[in-house]
């Protein structure tokens, strides 16, 4: 029979057929669902979607989730044509810079008034709102140190110490919001001459840049090398899976970054979004005071018995960080690194 | 038919092309401003620096793949060693994983911490030569089949003549065997020159600080969203890639067959020291490449390397990450989509360049397009569909996020390798097929079924194992284009890995390298039961490259 | 030849065809009559498959027409034409039976299975090869490929039977049996015919007209007794069978100069002191053993001789007449009376009538 049937089939119907059911995979998204991208941690975005999504049984939230750069490369390449509704959390420094290509829709969320101000979008209309943050911090291998006979740092000044030369990994801040993070709070907390002084003398000892935030203290974790200038969520995960990992809040302060939260100009399902909106600084505060120790509502932050007591040390350094100047001033700063770092940059040995 | 072959490619290739190159010659809000991108990258300081890194690295590894693969495709076709099927498979492998696995084998055995460390006698690993083995590793496999085809085609009576003249074996290998295989060499290097140059993957995950013009582009698109200036550095890491394929295709045209129909197909004999020395060189290899796997395997199920080596399972329990199962799903499902659909249209793509008679310029094009995508990186490739399809007013809009755009976009992208296996295997048939049934008046669509389809079967098989398993483990095209419902396996990977769970990325890796293996698996055998009942007619009658392929 | 009385089949029209800014066939018209066994002769490079392919529409004409049995097929494609083609190559489907491979053209015709049977075996009887049905071609030899081939050209019964060199990949021996099976099957069928081949003898063995091309031109036709006898350049005279030229210049009419002897032959209208070639068929050169008065008798010396079964060949010195070796063919039964062993003097004559003259150039 199939026999019968194909000797008779035409080779330009072949490929008729081909292209249409290939073209049928095509579905589109149907109002009432809510397609909603985030480059937060997949666990954490897993979990507060999974809550989202009981409070609110008749939204269907379809999630794609990349890391900051690769989420950000997408976002801006669709800027002429938005695919999604919302924004759940993405680093201030870049998402700002959406804001300004006017990308995000205008809505103040209920809940506003509670929040911590410095989480808050100043500059009316009202488009996005933050809902918890990470900061700077040093992953400290614990055993590997030891080894190596290595002091233990408080400051971020004395990662500059020739004696930890090839033991550091951190961020590219060209590629990496972490390294980004850095790199604009040292320059807000020392000043720019003496941070890039700084940083000429870390050069020195950092044995690798990475493209992601979290991959210094995950190498930290596993003793690749002993110190990882990386972010305290990180290091919490890690120390949980067994790590010799000491987190280390440098004493000068801490660079700090929010996630924001946004809805998307051109969304076509305005009202679920609202609500996930709303949702975000109503009964998901609660929820990312479980898991977060920087979050617009510090009250909500539920301690982890099992860690180390942290969270008013992690609240109290950190520094205040100008979003605005440091998003607007990101092109030229990491052009500067790049100028100095990155294009003489040779492995080192 | 040829027309709807150039609309689908200046659909799916050169008008995305065409937008992304667009955005090298306007600002950040879209208006022209014509070379001053370009002029802005030429003050870059890392720009030479990356641009001879890119090159060294590209070359050293084709230097170094191309000697490797030769001696194991010697040992294969040439000697008389035991254990070749074994030895094939095994050389495979590296075809089948992502290259995210590669990197986390190489960074457990010579990381900081790693076993072999001292191997590397105090270099590191993140730089030139991790990224220079983790590339050899991956493109091994890929020269391995084009110089075991070629060194599988020479005729034995050349070696008689030789061996009547009292040559000895290293003469006669220098002045038979290198020559005849000559052709294959030159392309080999430059496939493997092409591949390295243009992969991001391996220096991304492997390469540190070392600035290739693949990790140049993923820095300003992925780090800074400057999509301009990576516009620019995409046309700078196309030209030599460019160059290099069409210096290949100048000298494909000048290779003439060795082999006629008279030839006699080469056997090798027996000879101790030379099956000794190259059984124990392919052991070795073998060795390496198992090695990697296994350690990569060995890191996806111990609790948490290096501190705590117990084993477990967890790490393949990926819900943990929120990335999982469901994407490993969704990989099969592309990459069987891919094999399907890619196999339908570049079979049928390569017959129409091939053997339909048609107007000369319009197949000239047509070539052209066909061997675009090889020098075109994913990474580039991915970026231009979002501009491209994404665009309000492009009428396929619809496929935007779907599965659809996913399938062509890795369709695309393997387009060429694919497409000239097919028209290797055109080649092979009698080019007055088509004479006869016209003269019959038998369409020829009905010969297509009768005849070319039974006929080409086998590389028909060939093709969609291949597109199946490149779709497993490709990521640079995919990256910016799959959503929600369409979460890849080989992304996953990268995610997991990025995310600091490194032993779930391993485990995510070695999951698309089993479902790889199984499928070549099915295929095999899949293969051999069809083919016992297609091929009947092969029996008898064995052509030279029958001949080879059993031997 | 014949008048009018036979209706031509096939007539092409100043055809041609280029390739790029080569030109493969040049302003050809030729007509070939219903019925005929036709042959297209030539070197390679010569536009002899190019035409055949014009004629089959595998090809299309740059310029010029093509009409079969009154209808203009030039502008036709292959499938609209009358007409069934056998390769060198045989181009056999590898993965059909034979029996497969001849009823390949028969599917169209909507026949029932029984007469698509009879008519394949039919075919099979007419080529001989009744066992082999169920065979697939890897498993025949290459003259029963070639017969293979044959039979699936025929099956539809075209009007029109186009040959490609058919013979050209096979073996002397089995090439002169299926010489005279095609040349059989085409006196049984009647089928109008079109061979092209690079072979003299066997266009001579099996065309009933023969047209002899050379860089895209028709350069001579006739029958094959007409071509070998009166060839028209010496490009032909060389080409067709074996010739002995010699160089030589106009005296006076009906006499030529050569080395040292002056030869009478038909000069035509030559003008005097224009130099020429003489060609002459080696069996036509008589030889003696001693002098006689017949025309053009010359002495020489035999230089060597070659054994070719039914003929003896020998190689003979006269330096007046020529500087190069001519070749004399003598009948076996005729030369045993004859000392002919290298050495022997003897005299040899050449019947002006058998001389051809050419321009030399």
């Amino acid at each position: 029979m199939f026999k019968l049937l194909t000797r008779k089939i035409p080779i330009s119907s072949i490929l008729a057929t081909t292209f249409s059911v290939l073209l049928s995979f095509s579905t589109s998204v149907f109002a009432g669902e809510l397609l909603v991208y985030s480059s937060t941690d997949a666990d954490n975005l897993k979990y507060y979607m999974e809550e989202f999504q009981k409070d609110n049984p008749d939204i269907k939230v379809n999630v794609v989730r990349e890391s900051t750069g690769t989420m950000a490369a997408k976002m801006m390449a669709e800027k002429d044509n938005p695919q999604a509704d919302f924004l759940f959390e993405m680093a201030a420094t870049v998402a700002l810079n959406m804001e300004a290509e006017g990308m995000f829709y205008e809505y103040t969320p209920k809940g506003m008034d509670k929040i911590d101000q410095r989480y808050v979008d100043k500059s009316a209309p009202v488009t996005w709102v933050g809902n918890y943050g990470w900061a700077g911090c040093i992953c400290w291998n614990r055993i590997e140190a030891e080894n190596l006979g290595l002091p233990k740092p408080k400051t971020w000044a004395e990662l500059a110490n020739p004696i930890y030369k090839g033991h550091i990994s951190m961020p590219n801040p060209a590629s990496s919001g972490t390294g980004y993070l850095d790199v604009s709070s040292w320059i807000q907390i020392m000043g720019k001459e003496k941070a890039w002084k700084y940083m000429d003398a870390l050069h020195k000892n950092v044995a690798v840049y990475t493209h992601s935030g979290s991959k210094p203290c995950k190498q930290a974790g596993s003793g690749e090398f002993a110190i990882g200038i990386s972010w305290p969520g990180r290091a919490i995960k890690i120390i949980k899976a067994g790590a010799p990992i000491d987190m280390i809040i440098p004493e000068e302060g801490i660079g700090w970054e929010m996630q924001v939260v946004a809805i998307m100009s051109g969304t076509d399902n305005l009202p679920d979004a609202k609500r996930l909106m709303d949702w975000t600084l109503g009964r998901g505060m609660s929820l990312f005071g479980e898991r977060q120790s920087i979050i617009a509502d510090p009250s909500k932050i539920t301690k982890d018995p099992d860690l180390p007591d942290f969270y008013d040390e992690v609240q109290a350094k950190l520094i205040n960080n100008n979003f605005v100047w440091a998003a607007a001033n990101k092109t030229r700063i990491v052009g500067e690194w790049k100028q100095r770092y990155d294009g003489k940059t040779e492995p080192k040995k | 038919m040829l027309a709807s072959y150039i609309l689908f490619f200046l659909l799916f290739l050169v008008f995305p092309l065409g937008t992304l190159i667009m955005k090298s010659v306007q600002d950040q809000k879209g208006n022209f401003v014509g070379l001053k991108n370009y002029l802005l990258y030429l003050q870059e300081p890392a720009l030479f620096q990356s641009f001879f890194n890119s090159l060294f690295i590209a070359i050293a590894s084709t230097i170094i793949v191309v000697l490797l693969a030769f001696s194991f495709a010697y040992a294969l076709t040439r000697t008389c060693i035991p254990f070749k099927g074994f030895f094939r498979v095994i050389a495979l492998i590296p075809l089948l994983s992502p290259s995210i696995l590669a990197a986390i084998a190489l960074v457990y055995w010579f990381g900081n911490k790693g076993i072999l460390k001292a191997l590397l006698f105090g270099n590191s690993i993140y730089g030139p030569i991790g990224i220079i083995f983790a590339s050899v590793y991956w493109t091994f496999p890929h020269a391995l089949m084009i110089l075991s085809t070629s060194l599988s085609l020479s005729d034995s009576r050349l070696y008689e003549a030789a061996e009547v003249l009292k040559t000895s074996r290293l003469r006669a290998f220098l002045t038979i065997t290198i020559p005849g295989a000559r052709y294959g060499i030159i392309s080999t290097s430059f496939v493997i020159f092409t591949l390295v140059f243009t992969d991001f993957g391996v220096p991304k995950v492997i390469g540190g600080n070392y600035n290739m013009l693949a990790t140049d582009i993923y820095k300003e698109v992925v780090g800074m969203q400057n999509f301009q200036m990576g516009a620019v550095i995409s046309l700078v890491l196309l030209l030599p890639s460019l160059i290099a394929f069409f210096i290949d295709q100048y000298s494909r045209k000048k290779q003439i067959s060795l082999l006629t129909s008279r030839s006699v197909v080469f056997k090798p004999k027996k000879s101790f020291a030379v099956d000794s020395l190259m059984l124990s060189y392919c052991a070795f290899i073998t060795l390496i490449i198992l090695l990697m796997i296994g350690m990569a395997q060995f890191g996806a199920l111990v609790k948490y390397w290096p501190y705590d080596l117990s084993f477990t399972l967890k790490h393949y329990q990926f819900e943990v990450a929120g990335l999982g199962w469901e994407s490993f799903y969704n990989s099969i499902r592309l990459a069987f989509y891919t094999a399907i659909f890619g196999t339908v249209i570049i079979f049928v793509g390569s017959y129409i360049v091939e053997k339909l008679r048609s107007d000369e310029r319009l197949r000239g094009i047509l070539q052209l397009f066909t061997l675009m995508p090889m020098s075109v990186p994913g990474l580039v490739l991915g970026l231009a569909y979002i501009f491209y399809f994404n665009a309000e007013d492009n009428p396929i809009n619809f496929i935007y996020a779907t599965m659809t755009i996913l399938v062509i976009n890795t369709i695309v992208h393997f387009y060429t390798v694919s497409h000239l296996t097919g028209v290797t295997a055109l080649k092979q048939m009698d080019k007055e097929f088509e004479s006869v049934s016209l003269s019959l008046k038998i369409p020829l669509y009905k010969m297509f079924w009768k005849v070319t389809l039974p006929v080409c079967l086998p590389t028909i098989f060939d093709i969609s194992i291949y597109l199946f398993v490149n779709a497993m483990t490709t990521v640079s095209g995919v990256i910016f284009l799959y959503t929600y419902n369409t979460t890849l396996a080989s992304v996953s990977a990268i995610h997991l890995d990025e995310q600091g769970d490194v032993a779930a990325a391993a485990a995510m890796a070695m999951l698309i390298v089993y479902v790889s293996v199984l499928v070549r698996i099915i295929h095999t055998v899949f293969t051999k039961g069809v083919l016992r009942r297609t091929q009947a007619w092969r029996q008898n009658s064995l052509t030279v490259v029958e001949e080879v392929r059993k031997a | 030849m014949s008048e009018k009385s036979i209706p031509t089949f096939l007539s092409v029209e100043k055809l041609s065809k280029n390739f790029g800014s080569f030109e493969a066939i040049q302003d050809i018209s030729i007509e070939i009559e219903e019925g005929e066994f036709a042959c297209f002769l030539g070197p390679s490079g010569c536009g002899k498959t190019t035409l055949l392919r014009c004629i089959a529409g595998l090809e299309k004409q740059s310029s010029g027409s093509i009409t079969q049995k009154e209808i203009e097929i030039s502008m036709l494609p292959p499938s609209a034409r009358d007409f069934g083609i056998v390769f060198q190559s045989y181009a056999l489907f590898p993965n059909l039976t034979v029996f497969s491979n001849i009823s390949y053209g028969l599917i169209n015709h909507k026949w029932g299975k029984d007469k698509i049977t009879s008519r394949v075996n039919e075919l099979l009887d007419l080529v001989g090869l009744k066992s082999h049905m169920a065979k697939y071609p890897g498993q025949l030899s290459g003259g029963e490929q070639q017969r293979v081939a044959l039979a699936r050209a025929l099956a539809t019964s075209p009007g029109l039977l186009l040959l490609d060199e058919p013979l050209s990949a096979l073996d002397a021996k089995v090439r002169v049996y299926l010489r005279k099976q095609i040349k059989d099957l085409h006196r049984k069928l009647g089928i109008t015919t079109i061979m092209v081949t690079h072979d003299q003898e066997e266009a001579q063995s099996m065309a009933d007209r023969i047209f002899v091309m050379k860089d895209g031109k028709i350069i001579q036709s006739g029958s094959p007794k007409e071509i070998y006898e009166k060839a028209n350049s010496s490009f032909i005279a060389d080409f067709i069978g074996i010739t002995n030229f010699i160089d030589a210049m106009v005296l006076k009419k009906n006499k030529v100069a050569c080395n040292a002897f002056e030869v009478n032959c038909d000069t035509e209208d030559l003008n005097l002191g224009h130099p020429v070639r003489l060609a002459i068929r080696p069996e036509s050169i008589k030889i003696n053993h001693t002098v006689s008065d017949v025309e053009n008798c010359v002495g020489a010396v035999i230089m060597e001789n070659e054994f070719l079964g039914p003929f003896l060949r020998i190689y003979v010195e006269s330096t007046s007449l020529s500087n190069e070796l001519l070749m004399i063919d003598v009948a076996s039964n005729s030369f045993t009376e004859m000392d002919l062993t290298p050495g022997t003097q003897i005299h040899i004559a050449l019947p002006p009538d058998q001389i051809r003259v050419y321009l030399r150039d």
